[in-house]
């Protein structure tokens, strides 16, 4: 019965990063090439003076500086907007028809969401013209560069936006998931209402903010349309720098590009592994 | 609960949900919205209409409707039979099967895009629309397979034994009570699949290598454009299938948070 499914999702996912890390590797039959060779990867490190190696290291700490901006300004957000929306009453439960609001954010993909985005806060979007008719601004170009900037700005904005929907839900489900007891409980004994959000509610849902927080370091970290679509050419995000040199006609490119493609999952799998981590510890605790 | 006290997420959702529609409404509707107006000197629905009649749009939305059905069709098919092992059948190495489908929610589409890429060349799917659909079932059917599963954990499958003892075969059992006892996890997973297919982009680029042009692709081409008027459109077209789909989803299902993914 499983069969199927694991022929498609196991199958075709095993034998196409197979595939990645083999061609990473130097191995391109195509052109008569069967040595297995480190030397895409060397490439990527600083002193070997190939295009890539100054592109990899500016790339990556570009990634590192957007994904955990992101990640961090969404959290905090998330987090925001339950303790001001709920600190105030005692059973901390989501109200009613928030859920299937916040769902509908869904109906965004990130590149329709990244549209938007730059309709927004492009130097003759929106906003700008909002600041225009209060008299802040006097052309674009007093605006500032936010859509295609070199710090990412509009990346991160545009992911920060989309990922607070999504770990305020997280938020909401844990929350559902409690009985009333430990509010009461914290009541009875007379705690404020201050008291109970920062020693019973907080506690409560902060391994699910941590382990969806790390989910979406890690989507972000390995994310093309975003990046492709609000960023600069350099420094671009990993995922961008590996399809651009994948892309390239030059072969050793291809190569390199496979390379980049191949670490940028590696170091993914690495944070979702301690996402996993840290849910089934909790699991494990409560069971 | 305190109404005042709700307001803030009140806020947040709604002004998430309609600050972009609103922006996309507007610059569909006029197409004459320079700066620094801050509304269209006029609004019409003709750019609107004539994007949905430009044939390239129509082979489009065609397209993504295509693909979107069928990987729902094939995913649900797939994996409603898997869940139903998963969660009922003694499994050997059940920790490896869920690793197994685990792992494409977690490893970004770059990772295995490129190498995908060559592996349909290499099976002459490249470029096709079943290529397409076979490729999109990989970020889709974890997802499906973990939503059923969920669901079906609460399943009681006592009611179809009773009906075995009451005299129905193996098809009436099936059609008389699992089907309808599973139809709202069905619907669930279901409606995931399409959201998630009808989104994708870099798989459908990839492996379509600009034959198979969904809504997503086509958008992604426009933007070098930078043309908000057909740009805003597009995007409308793209969100509006979805969101009446969860409208609808969430008016027959009701129930309490439930998390989809990033995606």
């Amino acid at each position: 019965m499983l069969a199927p499914a694991l022929v498609i999702v196991g199958g075709l996912f095993g034998a196409s990063l197979w595939y990645s890390v083999l061609k990473s590797l130097g191995y391109l039959p195509f052109i008569g090439q069967f040595q297995i060779t480190l030397e895409a990867y060397r490439n990527l490190l600083p002193g070997s003076g190939t295009p890539a190696s100054r592109e990899f290291l500016p790339a990556l700490g570009f990634t590192l500086w957007v994904s955990g901006a992101a990640t961090l300004l969404a959290a905090a957000g998330a987090l925001g907007v339950v303790v001001v929306g709920l600190g105030r009453t005692r059973a901390p439960h989501a109200p009613r028809g928030i859920v299937p609001l916040l769902n509908l954010t869904l109906a965004f993909p990130h590149l329709v969401w990244a549209v938007a985005i730059a309709l927004l806060l492009a130097q003759s979007g929106v906003l700008a013209r909002v600041l225009f008719q209060l008299g802040l601004i006097a052309t674009p170009a007093d605006f500032p560069v936010l859509i295609r900037d070199p710090y990412g700005i509009g990346i991160i904005i545009s992911y920060t936006t989309k990922l607070i929907p999504f770990l305020l839900l997280m938020l909401l489900a844990t929350l559902h998931a409690q009985t009333d007891d430990y509010a009461a409980a914290a009541a009875t004994l007379g705690a404020s209402r201050w008291q109970t959000l920062r020693y019973v509610t907080l506690p409560l849902v902060l391994p699910a903010l941590t382990a969806g927080m790390l989910l979406g370091f890690a989507f972000v970290f390995g994310a093309y349309e975003v990046p492709a679509l609000l960023g600069v050419q350099f420094p671009r995000m990993l995922a961008v720098l590996a399809l651009d040199f994948f892309r390239n006609a030059d072969l050793r490119s291809r190569a390199e590009g496979m390379a980049i493609s191949v670490l940028t999952g590696a170091i993914v799998l690495l944070v979702a592994a301690v996402a996993y981590a840290l849910t089934a510890r909790r699991t494990a605790g409560h069971g | 609960m305190q109404r005042g006290a709700v307001g803030c997420i009140w806020l947040y959702a709604l002004a998430s949900v309609l600050l972009p529609l609103g922006l996309f409404g507007l610059h569909a509707l006029g197409p004459r919205w320079f700066f620094p107006a801050l509304l269209p000197d006029s609004l019409s629905l003709e750019p609107l209409l004539a994007l949905i009649g430009n044939p390239r749009t129509q082979a489009a939305l065609g397209l993504s409707a295509q693909v979107a059905l069928l990987v729902t069709g094939l995913a649900v098919l797939i994996g409603y039979p898997a869940a139903r092992a998963l969660t009922f059948a003694p499994l050997v190495g059940r920790g490896v099967i869920l690793a197994v489908l685990f792992l494409p929610t977690v490893i970004p589409p770059i990772a295995i895009g490129i190498g995908l890429n060559s592996l349909m060349l290499q099976l002459g799917l490249a470029g096709t629309l079943i290529g397409v659909c076979i490729v999109h079932l990989i970020p889709v059917l974890p997802y499906v397979i973990l939503t059923l599963s969920s669901m079906l954990s609460r399943y009681d499958r006592h009611y179809e034994e009773q009906a075995q003892v009451l005299g129905a075969g193996a098809w009436q059992v099936w059609w008389l009570v699992t089907l309808p006892m599973s139809l709202p996890a069905l619907a669930v997973a279901a409606l995931f699949a399409f959201l998630i297919s009808w989104s994708e982009y870099l798989f459908t680029a990839l492996i379509g290598g600009g034959r198979v042009i969904t809504l997503p692709v086509l958008l992604f081409a426009l933007v070098a454009g930078g043309n908000p008027t057909t740009l805003a459109g597009v995007a409308l077209l793209i969100v509006a299938v979805p969101m009446l789909a969860i409208l609808l989803a969430s008016r027959l299902l009701g129930g309490g948070p439930q998390v989809v993914g990033v995606r």
